[in-house]
């Protein structure tokens, strides 16, 4: 069943077209990728995915609704929830508090579902446990980004955007985020990935496709693009 | 200077310090809260302040209060105005929200276009009391022209004379609120008015303090203050958030309009220039965005000015009150508690 579906998408960013009429959909249940250079359009497509940048034309589709227009909180509560690039946790609050935020929309505070979710994040990141009453300002990058994630989760989401996990991660930390990435798909949330750290997130895409300045240039499975030699010369280099 | 005066005033002079202090901190609090959500001063914010003075002086003439009597005697009035108020005051915040800021914040516009939409309310406000006898004639005149044809009269003007009467100048309450004396010592005393206004003051300020702290929606207000984006992606409405924000502001404006009644007992159309200026120079001096700070801002501006016009006569008041700014400003330009509600972590 099809979860996302972006038809001929275009947005600008000011007076510059950042997407061109790009399609693709995620299919329920998988993990699908977009990868590409700096600039090409990755974040723009999140963040108009989520309802922060206004459609110029074209379609978004969720769950069977036309999203096109709602509002970032209507997509919140139909299921659609992101952790944004550059992490964005709020450092004045609490590793709590945070994730608390995330469940902001949750109706079922009252009957422990919320907190049975906040122990479901902490065992995705033990780390978030240990540190449960710190401000996130001081903590360090990949704590934040373990905690933008559980955040983005603490909705329930049925479709998660993760934008760029694993930027600025030592390559351990990058395997194990990636390593749960994997487990947030197998416990039944559909996964829509951006990523520069191509060759990790190919392994495990089950499609992926490559954004060009705005444009999508090439498609398939994520084992194939990442054997493809042009996609391998472009985005594989001297990856981890 | 006259510092015996001061010395042997100590005590009185630190209480009615915190008298006023307290008002401005309540006022400083609209300021702080709106500029974590929207870095905007709302200049218009001293307006509903004084929106609220009037609101208590009206339910005062309304309620038939006159004479004199207690503190106590005047609680079942006060508590009515108090009520009265800040509705009043908290609705009226939100209306300038939505007419003066909402569609500039939405388009994005510059921020020195919303600052001028802020003044421009500031005055709209104002100059609306101060004409507030014209305004009842005319709406007098266009309802009249509509019963006229059907050969009626109805006596808008007359009904309304108690409410508009001298709109330039001051409205004093009805009923005068005699101070009692609770405790003294020596030349020191404690009034009752004076320590109900402090502790009224504190409360409502502990109380917002927890509020934005502990609360769901004092959270959504804290988070759209750190990150409005990222507020937006745990599905936060921002509009209604900051609308909410105004509201908050407004109330403490509606509380502290009914705290300075009680001890002033008096008011005009253009309070809100100077105690505005007061309450936003509590907020720049405790550090703009900053709860607490507008606390602390506000209880030292208030005594600080007060030993100020022991020492050096009244006429300097306003001067200690500015040079106290210029000098924390010096050593510290982000205020005493620089930071912003967004990084506070109260």
């Amino acid at each position: 069943m099809t979860l996302l579906e972006v038809e001929s998408l275009s947005v600008n960013y000011g007076h510059i077209e950042a997407i061109r009429d790009i399609s693709f959909s995620v299919e329920q249940g998988t993990i699908t990728t977009l990868i590409g250079a700096n600039g090409a359009g990755k974040t723009t497509t999140l963040k108009t995915i989520s309802g922060l940048r206004t459609v110029r034309a074209g379609r978004i589709v969720f769950d069977g609704r036309d999203i096109t227009r709602a509002r970032p909180d209507e997509r919140v509560r139909m299921g659609l929830t992101q952790s944004p690039e550059g992490r964005r946790c709020f450092p004045g609050m609490t590793v709590m508090e945070n994730l608390d935020m995330g469940a902001l929309l949750r109706t079922d505070r009252r009957t422990g579902g919320v907190a049975q979710d906040v122990e479901r994040v902490f065992t995705l990141f033990p780390r978030l446990k240990e540190r449960s009453g710190q401000y996130a300002g001081t903590m360090s990058g990949g704590e934040q980004q373990m905690l933008a994630i559980g955040r983005a989760l603490m909705a329930r989401p049925k479709l998660v955007l993760l934008d760029e996990p694993s930027m600025g991660l030592a390559p351990k930390l990058i395997r194990q985020i990636f390593s749960i990435i994997d487990e947030i798909k197998d416990q039944g949330t559909t996964v829509l990935l951006v990523e520069q750290n191509a060759n990790q997130a190919l392994k495990r895409s089950d499609v992926a496709h490559v954004l060009e300045t705005g444009e999508i240039v090439r498609s398939g499975t994520g084992p194939e693009l990442a054997v493809d030699p042009a996609v391998k010369a472009a985005y594989l280099g001297g990856d981890v | 200077m006259d510092f015996s005066f001061l010395f042997s005033n100590f005590f009185e002079l630190s209480i009615t310090g915190l008298v006023l202090g307290s008002v401005y901190a309540l006022v400083a609090l609209g300021y702080t809260l709106v500029y974590g959500v929207l870095q905007l001063i709302n200049f218009a914010h001293a307006d509903v302040f004084m929106w609220g003075t009037f609101v208590v002086a009206w339910v005062f003439i309304l309620t038939g209060a006159s004479g004199s009597t207690t503190l106590l005697g005047a609680a079942p009035y006060l508590l009515i105005a108090l009520v009265a108020a800040a509705s009043a005051s908290g609705g009226l915040a939100m209306l300038v929200e939505r007419i003066a800021y909402r569609r500039l914040v939405r388009k994005r516009a510059l921020s020195y276009i919303i600052l001028i939409s802020a003044i421009g309310a500031s005055f709209v406000l104002s100059e609306t009391m101060g004409i507030r006898d014209k305004v009842v004639a005319l709406i007098d005149g266009i309802i009249n022209a509509v019963v006229g044809l059907f050969g009626g009269h109805i006596d808008i003007v007359g009904w309304l004379s108690d409410y508009t009467s001298r709109a330039r100048g001051v409205t004093t309450l009805p009923l005068t609120i005699k101070p009692q004396v609770v405790f003294s010592a020596g030349n020191f005393s404690v009034r009752d008015t004076d320590l109900t206004i402090i502790l009224a003051a504190l409360i409502m300020m502990i109380g917002l303090d927890q509020f934005i702290r502990r609360t769901r929606l004092g959270r959504e207000i804290r988070a759209v203050a750190q990150d409005p984006e990222a507020a937006a992606l745990m599905g936060s409405n921002s509009t209604s958030v900051v609308s909410k924000t105004f509201l908050i502001g407004g109330i403490m404006a509606g509380v502290a309009a009914v705290l300075y009644q009680i001890k002033v007992g008096a008011t005009t159309f253009d309070l809100g220039v100077v105690l505005g200026i007061k309450a936003f120079t509590a907020a720049v001096l405790g550090g703009i965005g900053n709860l607490r700070g507008a606390l602390l801002g506000g209880l030292l501006l208030g005594v600080v000015e007060n030993y100020g016009s022991a020492l050096f006569g009244t006429q300097w008041k306003d001067v200690v009150a500015f040079l106290l700014l210029v000098l924390i400003l010096l050593v510290r330009p982000t205020g005493l508690l620089g930071q912003t509600l967004g990084r506070a972590r109260a």
